[in-house]
């Protein structure tokens, strides 16, 4: 029987679906590797960003400046160039070269890919948190003052707590966007998603199966990702979102009341 | 600085295949992005489930990877319809069109996305009104939908114009000679890859400070007679 299918699949199948299976496993670690990059430099980006946002929301000409440029040059740059300037481009300078860093980390392929994907989203989650910190509602900062929260306090208590909730939507489609800009580790000899397509079809002299299953695995983490995110938003937009959505519809000719 | 004015050639016809890619993908972009907006509108269900699939994809796979398989696997697939039917040899996709035409039909996706939310920012009762005095369905777009879509679109297409610039970078993966490439290549014959990756970094800067200008004088220019509650 399982004989027959594979001799089915070899004769019949536009695409060579036997050896996508016998790979499978790589695809897996493949797949594992994408996460993890896309996960770690979300994270390490994202505690970056909360103090660079808080700069940004303020006036302290000193301090936004270098932060403005900062999130300036790397969002209005492709991510593959800043991950060559990395990998790449540090290796030119001698004293780099010389420095502890340079072989446990600089050199190597997955620090490069990290540090420059970390730098990236830290920048764009600067812009976005500092809009949604900007967009505070007023009233609710003044209660604070009013109720003698000092300055760090306020921030720590009231506007960071409903400015993260308020990014969430935004948020979304920049982890979503990461994981789409994690395939530029492929370019760099990193076996992530795309790479071991890459791999599958250098080494079979193919031209769909490898890419062909990475796009649909690909496809299904960010379907993943984003019914996630939905479900948080739903759990911590709760509040934002109008009133009739939570009142229970009357039943025919019942007397109507809310809960 | 002395190695960058000695390739500058290099340098500037890259960025020349840069702004070309961009602007040419751009105008598939738009075309995909209507047709897309109008397929998610219809009252056809099949055009529905068909811009709701293409949306799907455009948006859960990466842009390189399906570069990467319209370059190698269109290839492979126009060969194999030639040897079928016996029109042709041998086909070559050059990477020219397998960018120009992928990173179109991506960012049509999300074109898409922005003009269905312009279209249904419009009132309904301005088409209504239209029809009522009989305008046909292309005098309402021209005149009713279009001036208007204009300006609710204006703010979503111009994000999806910065992402799209910056994307076209994806194309010297597959060997076009745009300004990555160019700028790589060079760096690698004279080591000196940091001074030309981050020349070429200041280049895509200017590029998106210059559309940068633009926008803003088109958003100007389109939003006449608009009354905005904020300042900006």
């Amino acid at each position: 029987m399982g004989d027959s299918i594979v001799q089915f699949l070899e004769t019949w199948s536009p695409i060579d679906i036997v050896l996508i299976a016998q790979n499978f496993d790589r695809f897996l670690w493949g797949a594992l590797t994408t996460l993890e990059l896309t996960l770690i430099s979300l994270v390490v980006g994202g505690i970056l960003s909360i103090p660079l946002a808080i700069i940004r929301a303020g006036n302290n000409p000193f301090l936004n400046a270098p932060v403005w440029l900062f999130t300036y040059v790397f969002r209005g740059t492709p991510l593959l160039v800043q991950t060559y300037l990395i990998y790449y481009g540090l290796g030119q300078f001698e004293w780099i070269r010389e420095t502890f860093l340079w072989g446990p980390i600089l050199s190597q392929a997955w620090y490069c890919a990290l540090i420059a994907f970390s730098l990236n989203t830290a920048a764009y989650t600067t812009e976005l948190l500092r809009g949604s910190i900007v967009n505070t509602n007023r009233g609710e900062v003044e209660a604070a003052k009013a109720c003698g929260f000092s300055s760090p306090m306020r921030m720590r208590r009231i506007v960071l707590p409903s400015a993260f909730r308020r990014a969430l939507p935004a948020y979304s489609n920049e982890v979503i966007f990461m994981l789409h800009g994690s395939v530029v580790a492929s370019t760099i000899t990193i076996q992530d998603l795309l790479g071991v397509g890459r791999w599958l079809n250098g080494r079979y002299y193919l031209a769909y199966e490898g890419f062909i299953t990475a796009a649909v695995l690909y496809f299904i983490i960010v379907l993943a990702v984003s019914r996630g995110f939905r479900f948080w938003e739903k759990h911590w937009l709760q509040h934002l979102y109008p009133r009739e959505a939570l009142e229970v519809k009357p039943a025919k000719g019942a007397a109507s009341f809310r809960i | 600085m002395d190695l960058i004015i000695e390739y500058q050639g290099q340098l500037l016809s890259g960025t020349w295949v840069t702004i070309k890619l961009a602007l040419l993908s751009l105008v598939i972009a738009v075309l995909f992005g209507l047709l897309g907006a109008w397929a998610k509108l219809s009252k056809n269900i099949l055009a529905q489930k068909i811009g709701a699939a293409y949306t799907a994809i455009v948006r859960g796979v990466p842009d390189l990877v399906l570069i990467l398989l319209v370059f190698f696997g269109g290839q492979e697939l126009a060969n194999s319809i030639g040897t079928l039917t016996g029109l042709w040899d041998y086909a070559e996709i050059s990477q020219f069109a397998a960018g120009v035409g992928t990173i179109g039909v991506v960012f049509g996706g999300y074109m898409t996305e922005t003009f269905r939310g312009a279209i249904l920012a419009i009132p309904k009762g301005q088409i209504e009104a239209g029809v009522a005095c009989g305008m046909s369905r292309l005098v309402i777009f021209r005149r009713v939908i279009w001036p208007q879509m204009v300006v609710y679109a204006l703010p979503g297409f111009s994000n999806n114009w910065l992402v799209q610039i910056k994307s076209t970078a994806l194309v010297s993966v597959i060997g076009l000679q745009d300004v990555v490439y160019n700028g790589f290549v060079a760096g690698r014959s004279t080591r000196e890859l940091f001074t030309f990756m981050f020349a070429v970094l200041m280049i895509y800067l200017v590029l998106t400070a210059i559309s940068d200008v633009g926008l803003r004088w088109l958003d100007k220019r389109y939003s006449k007679g608009i009354v905005r509650s904020e300042d900006g």
